[in-house]
């Protein structure tokens, strides 16, 4: 008989979001993703000032606030056509990818990990063979048989102390945790140490953002830090180089740590590699412009059909009209007014809440197309691309994932293994090296710039009277963020953001087809369906982020997974 | 003493902003005392950790919904602000109570915790307050400068701002009584 197990909301993300799934033979046969929350930031930006949208677009998320605010500068900076001085697109080139590191570390070990990681396996472990498992993979400093010795007696005594405070909701014990006590003991010291590491990527955003939470230094034109090497009130040498330091450590941890750890949970579940792929059409946009007009790009984007690297199309700047034409969205089965599919231009937002109608209107999220069809972005999207377009860093940490992954399980892994669950971790560890590598190009490249004598930071936007219209693309920590702008006289008109948990989280579209959450369930077994802990395997694995579409949560306390027969 | 004033809240959903506006309230009105440090959280968690580790004293100020009549203050400390996260009673409960936990489980948790919430009327998607939290957000600033004090500081307010007259609210949080006075910014 068919089960039906409904997840709401589903924990360790971000916002709020309901997974329904239909089991059959213990296997998810059909599965709806609803988000619970309304987003209106349409409504707030109506009329005001372009210059100073991004204000408020930085509030739409917690998690998310750099990438909004940038997003929402391009979208205005396009609508005008501007150019960008070197130092200003460096700076955010800098803040961005400092960012995504912080993010990806986070999504990994505080937000996913505990689905692979049983924290209280790791009592049973003998510190010195973790320490020597460490040893064998990594050289970071951190790997000692004292430090997995203090990890064990401070969880000690938090389980003694029965408040597992954190880690009180995991699904401890469930059949399909594989990790040796050694390994999920490791897991678990890194899961501490990761939260000093990602305090020095959010230092580099304080550093040049001015502040965080809520950067204060982004202006349309620009930035507002002004240079001079001599002044200590400005962004000065000593300034420069600490952020050097900073982005080193960083580093360290990122090769030496996060990029192990993954390979190592990759191997363990290998089986992992055949479940979740979803939606295979990939889109991603180019990322960290490297000239004024944004035409040179750092990353390559581009968008990837069924899984068919070698049909790669590239994406070439803000200004592509592939991409620009490709993107739509339906409210067939979402909770706006009418039924219709429309380019972000011409969307209005009239929302209509019904019930969760199993095949009506069902979330809140609405269903983006890219050429009238689902596409998943994120990192697996933007490592895919920017494989398929031969970019030497992803290449090089690319097949040296699937090598270590491959040398472990002792098997030989291939990059079709990245269209699944696991490969979704794999190509972030992977971004995320990239992005150190990054991170480097860009400091140096602002050195250069700097030691040349040049110290402009803004150009000043110009508004016309008549209708304009731009789009500010952003490749985020989660993919492909746009923010859709229509200025008329100076003020805004229209506004719309298609985040990159709409495009994975989206319901199904006008032709039913199911989003890439959706789709990526069909075929996970689950042992237990009271404690469905693979669904949440494969939805994690997307890092989903569903406060762009709101931040309310119910207050009530209610059960997390409801599970009836149909 | 270390002492951070943290604000939480979203300001593009009318009410859930309060507690970020009372910061900036508080910065308007009165002199920053030496050791205090201000700052808007918005909705972040963890990537608030950094700020509150190892602090003496936290103050944190959001919107709570514990069914008082909108515009009703709570104050908690110590053990009940970490149980209220973790009831879900605020909106912001994923991100503070995570980061709350994360500070204890390394041994990073400030000293002393303090909770000034107030309670919203609309939650809905817009800047303006509603007339009973927005008229509210002075006598928020006020509490956290009685709060100060009663912590030994020596708190004063910018010159050029009027004091205003004192009321005292009783309200009620789960079990607890709280009896607060502050300052009543309400006409009538």
């Amino acid at each position: 008989m068919a089960k039906r197990i409904s997840i709401d909301p589903v924990t360790r993300i971000e916002g709020h979001l309901r997974i329904d799934c239909e089991l059959n033979n213990g296997r998810v046969s059909k599965a709806w993703s609803s988000g619970q929350m309304w987003r209106g930031i349409e409504l707030i930006l109506k009329d005001r000032d372009p210059r100073e949208a991004w204000l408020y677009t930085q509030r739409i998320c917690g998690v998310c606030t750099t990438v909004h605010a940038i997003a929402s500068v391009r979208s205005v900076e396009n609508a005008l056509k501007m150019e960008i001085p070197l130092n200003a697109q460096y700076i955010r080139n800098i803040l961005m990818a400092a960012h995504a590191i912080q993010d990806h570390i986070v999504h990994f070990y505080h937000l996913s990990a505990l689905d692979w990681v049983d924290v209280t396996s790791a009592l049973k472990a003998d510190p010195k063979k973790t320490a020597i498992l460490a040893q064998n993979t990594s050289s970071w400093h951190m790997n000692s048989a004292q430090v997995f010795t203090e990890t064990q007696n401070k969880l000690k005594g938090f389980v003694g102390s029965g408040q597992l405070g954190i880690f009180t909701n995991g699904y401890w014990g469930h059949p399909a945790m594989k990790l040796s006590p050694e390994l999920n003991l490791l897991a678990t010291t890194h899961y501490l140490q990761a939260l000093e590491v990602q305090r020095k990527a959010n230092m580099i955003v304080s550093i040049l953002g001015g502040k965080t939470p809520h950067i204060q230094n982004l202006a349309v034109g620009g930035v507002a830090n002004p240079i001079n090497t001599d002044s200590p009130s400005t962004l000065t040498m000593e300034r420069l180089f600490y952020v050097k330091t900073l982005i080193d450590e960083l580093g360290d941890f990122v090769n030496n740590v996060y990029f192990q750890d993954v390979c190592t949970i990759g191997a363990c579940y290998r089986e992992w590699t055949a479940y979740g792929a979803g939606v295979t059409n990939y889109l991603s946009v180019p990322e960290f412009p490297m000239d004024t007009k944004g035409t040179v790009f750092e990353h390559p984007g581009g968008f990837i059909p069924d899984g068919d690297i070698s049909r790669f199309h590239p994406i070439t700047g803000f200004e592509d009209d592939f991409l620009k034409k490709g993107v739509q969205e339906s409210i067939k089965h979402s909770w706006y007014e009418g039924s219709w599919t429309r380019h972000p231009w011409e969307e209005d937002t009239e929302p209509h809440y019904t019930e969760f109608q199993d095949d009506g209107k069902y979330s809140w999220v609405k269903a983006p197309t890219f050429n009238g069809k689902p596409a998943q972005v994120g990192p697996l999207a933007n490592v895919l691309c920017m494989y398929a377009a031969g970019d030497a860093h992803t290449r090089r940490y690319t097949d040296k994932a699937l090598a270590t992954i491959g040398g472990m399980a002792g098997e030989k892994v291939t990059i079709a293994a990245l269209h699944s669950t696991i490969g979704r971790h794999a190509a972030r560890a992977v971004r995320a090296a990239v992005l150190y590598e990054t991170l480097q190009k860009q400091w140096q490249a602002l050195m250069d710039n700097i030691g040349k004598g040049d110290t402009w930071t803004f150009n000043k936007p110009e508004f016309p009277n008549g209708e304009i219209k731009g789009v500010g693309l952003h490749e985020a920590p989660r993919g492909v963020l746009s923010h859709w702008i229509v200025i008329k006289g100076g003020k805004i008109k229209n506004y719309q953001a298609v985040v990159p948990s709409t495009w994975n989280s989206g319901p199904r579209n006008a032709q039913d087809a199911p989003g890439p959450y959706e789709a990526s369930l069909v075929g996970t077994p689950v042992v237990d369906a009271e404690k469905p802990l693979e669904v949440l395997r494969t939805v994690h694995s997307f890092d989903p982020c569903l406060a762009c579409a709101i931040h309310m949560v119910d207050t009530e306390n209610r059960e997390i997974v409801k599970v009836r027969a149909l | 003493m270390n002492i951070l004033v943290l604000g939480i809240g979203n300001l593009l959903l009318q009410d859930e902003g309060a507690g970020v506006r009372a910061v900036e309230e508080f910065e308007r009105m009165y002199e920053i005392p030496r050791g205090v440090e201000l700052l808007d959280g918005g909705t972040s968690g963890i990537e608030l950790l950094q700020y509150i580790q190892g602090k003496d004293c936290l103050i944190l100020l959001d919107v709570v919904k514990s069914g008082n009549p909108p515009g009703t203050f709570i104050r908690l400390e110590g053990e009940n602000v970490p149980a209220l996260f973790q009831k879900k009673i605020s909106p912001h409960q994923l991100g503070l109570s995570d980061l709350l936990a994360t500070a204890q489980l390394i041994d990073r948790m400030p000293e002393r915790v303090v909770l000034i919430g107030i309670e919203p009327k609309t939650i809905e998607t817009g800047l303006d307050m509603s007339e009973e939290v927005g008229g509210a957000i002075g006598l928020l600033a006020d509490m956290v400068a009685l709060e100060l004090t009663s912590l030994g500081l020596d708190v004063t307010p910018k010159s050029a701002v009027e004091p205003q007259s004192h009321r005292t609210i009783v309200s009620e949080c789960g079990n607890r009584s709280v009896c607060v006075s502050v300052a009543n910014a309400f006409p009538g």
